[in-house]
């Protein structure tokens, strides 16, 4: 903050010649993402061709698509694509639902935070899916216990990341607020929320991930639809090319989802300074 | 000007804005587990208009006598009154600028300055917005209403500090040591501007700093405080008439003025290690 030299403010910003940054630059993160990707098949396609690979142990590229064609036009992938992400959703919205008011509250009030923590902190800890036979006895081998799974699994780190976005404010703004005269519930709408919302967005990509966990791990479980179940059962038929479609359609899903969430934390956080880091 | 100053000093003080009576703060800290005085028995009368600044060596209670003053901590022996009215919370009366800019980082420079006058509800919106311009040009920061303060340098962020305390119109203007952590070359300049705009304005000021030049350039009357426990040494009259220029600082009654300043300082820091040096 000290290093810079003050600008004499005469000259207005507008003023400067707009220098844009060129194409490769601006694109970087595709660039280097898909490239990584790209290279990842590649090579994999070739020990593949090369006959390396058994397909009693695992399967190649072009098997896996042809698969995917034939299990999304004529077999049950949509199906337990829908069962899967409906599960997903609905766990991950009410984990959104209730964590980040959660979070909130257990920042703010001191007293129930000390109340609270040590049940926090064991959930957080404690792998949930060690529940998941619980929850089968209480909502049964349906979706109820998948989405209950679902829901325990992402509210954990959106609760403990927005948890951790309130009770880390700058102490300095909040003193800047107090001298202005601000009220607690002031206070809370222009610096609590405004001040969390990056950490509530890095919990929600947290959670994006171990949710998606839940779903297919509770389906590994029990049950006799949805993607995890599609993959458990290829495995027992030694199926590898289905089990791998079940495993490349999580991950992409993953990936659509957590871009999306970055994507958002991104626009909330256009005062930040941009990566300071290393290339 | 020095009317309303020499008011204040003579006792009789008609027009006597900020009156600290018999003032003291006691502190308890947990670890050491006991009580310290951090300043005590502080009496100051600081006359309507007036500007005064409060030097001393660092830990000498200054910043923590402003934060009492600015009712950000509760003092429980001696009398704090302004317009004659006790003051023991933060009020509309008073404006505070901050060591640390202290800005909402995801505000705009605009946004941040109307943002006292949010808290205390005291115009209406349209007003809010045109007295924000306002101050955002008196400040001389025209042309970067909507940078966010990463974008802005040290300087400029201190600007849009003291602009946003003014916008509340408040009686008395609280000064932290606003220049401390600038580079030298911008602390000068903020100096001038600063007197510029307390010329524009002529609010009340009480002005924290450890560095005389500064106080000797902007004060009217100057108070020294001595340490362990706080409290005030000796009030010198600074003498230059205004308006003031930057080459002040080179004329040998001011370097003068400074000299007796720095020794009263001086023989503190002396008594402090002798005192360290009997335990």
């Amino acid at each position: 903050m000290t290093s810079k030299v003050e600008t004499v403010p005469a000259a207005a910003p507008a003023e400067r010649p707009v220098r844009r940054r060129s194409f490769a630059r601006r694109h970087e993160a595709a660039i280097y993402g898909t490239f990584a990707v790209v290279l990842l098949i590649a090579v994999w396609e070739f020990t593949w061709q090369m006959r390396w690979i058994s397909p009693l142990f695992f399967s190649g590229p072009t098997a896996v698509a042809l698969r995917f064609w034939e299990l999304a036009t004529t077999g049950s992938l949509l199906a337990d694509a829908a069962y899967s992400g409906q599960n997903f959703f609905i766990g991950f919205f009410l984990a959104l639902a209730v964590g980040v008011p959660l979070g909130v509250l257990l920042g703010w009030y001191r007293r129930l935070f000390l109340f609270c923590d040590p049940l926090v902190s064991a959930l957080y800890a404690m792998p949930r899916i060690a529940l998941y036979p619980l929850f089968i006895i209480w909502f049964g081998i349906g979706s109820g216990s998948k989405i209950v799974i679902v829901f325990l699994s992402a509210m954990l780190p959106i609760l403990i990341n927005t948890l951790a976005g309130v009770r880390n404010i700058d102490p300095d703004l909040l003193k800047a607020a107090r001298a202005f005269c601000a009220t607690d519930r002031q206070i809370f709408v222009t610096v609590a929320l405004p001040y969390s919302v990056p950490f509530i967005l890095t919990g929600v990509r947290q959670g994006v991930a171990h949710g998606l966990i839940g779903t297919i791990i509770g389906e590994l479980f029990a049950g006799s639809e949805g993607i995890g179940y599609m993959i458990s059962y290829a495995g027992q038929m030694f199926q590898t090319d289905t089990l791998l479609v079940g495993v490349v359609c999580t991950a992409a899903a993953g990936m659509v989802l957590t871009a999306a969430a970055e994507r958002l934390r991104r626009r909330f956080q256009k005062w930040r300074p941009e990566h300071v880091g290393g290339q | 000007m020095n009317n309303a100053g020499a008011a204040a000093a003579g006792g009789a003080t008609p027009a006597a804005k900020l009156v600290i009576d018999h003032l003291s703060y006691r502190y308890y800290l947990e670890r050491e587990e006991r009580e310290f005085l951090a300043f005590s028995d502080v009496s100051l009368t600081i006359g309507e208009g007036e500007f005064v600044c409060v030097v001393g060596p660092s830990g000498c209670g200054k910043t923590t006598l402003l934060n009492v003053v600015a009712g950000l901590l509760p003092y429980d022996e001696g009398r704090l009154t302004i317009n004659g009215r006790t003051v023991n919370r933060p009020g509309t009366d008073r404006s505070m600028v901050f060591q640390n800019a202290s800005l909402l980082p995801w505000r705009s420079a605009l946004a941040n300055v109307r943002y006292g006058m949010e808290m205390q509800r005291r115009f209406a919106g349209e007003l809010m917005d045109r007295r924000a311009q306002e101050l955002i040009n008196l400040v001389g920061l025209s042309g970067f209403e909507t940078r966010y303060p990463s974008e802005l340098s040290g300087g400029m962020q201190q600007r849009v500090n003291l602009a946003r305390a003014l916008a509340t119109d408040p009686d008395v203007l609280l000064m932290d040591e606003p220049f401390a952590a600038l580079d030298a070359q911008t602390r000068e300049f903020m100096q001038a501007e600063l007197l510029k705009i307390w010329t524009q304005t002529r609010k009340t000021v009480l002005f924290i700093t450890h560095q005389i030049d500064e106080a000797a350039f902007l004060a009217d009357r100057i108070v020294v405080m001595g340490m362990r426990p706080g409290r005030i040494k000796q009030e010198f009259r600074v003498p230059f008439a205004r308006p003031r220029a930057l080459s002040l600082k080179r004329n040998p009654q001011f370097l003068a003025l400074c000299d007796d300043i720095w020794r009263l300082i001086e023989e503190e820091a002396e008594r402090i290690n002798v005192i360290r040096g009997e335990r």
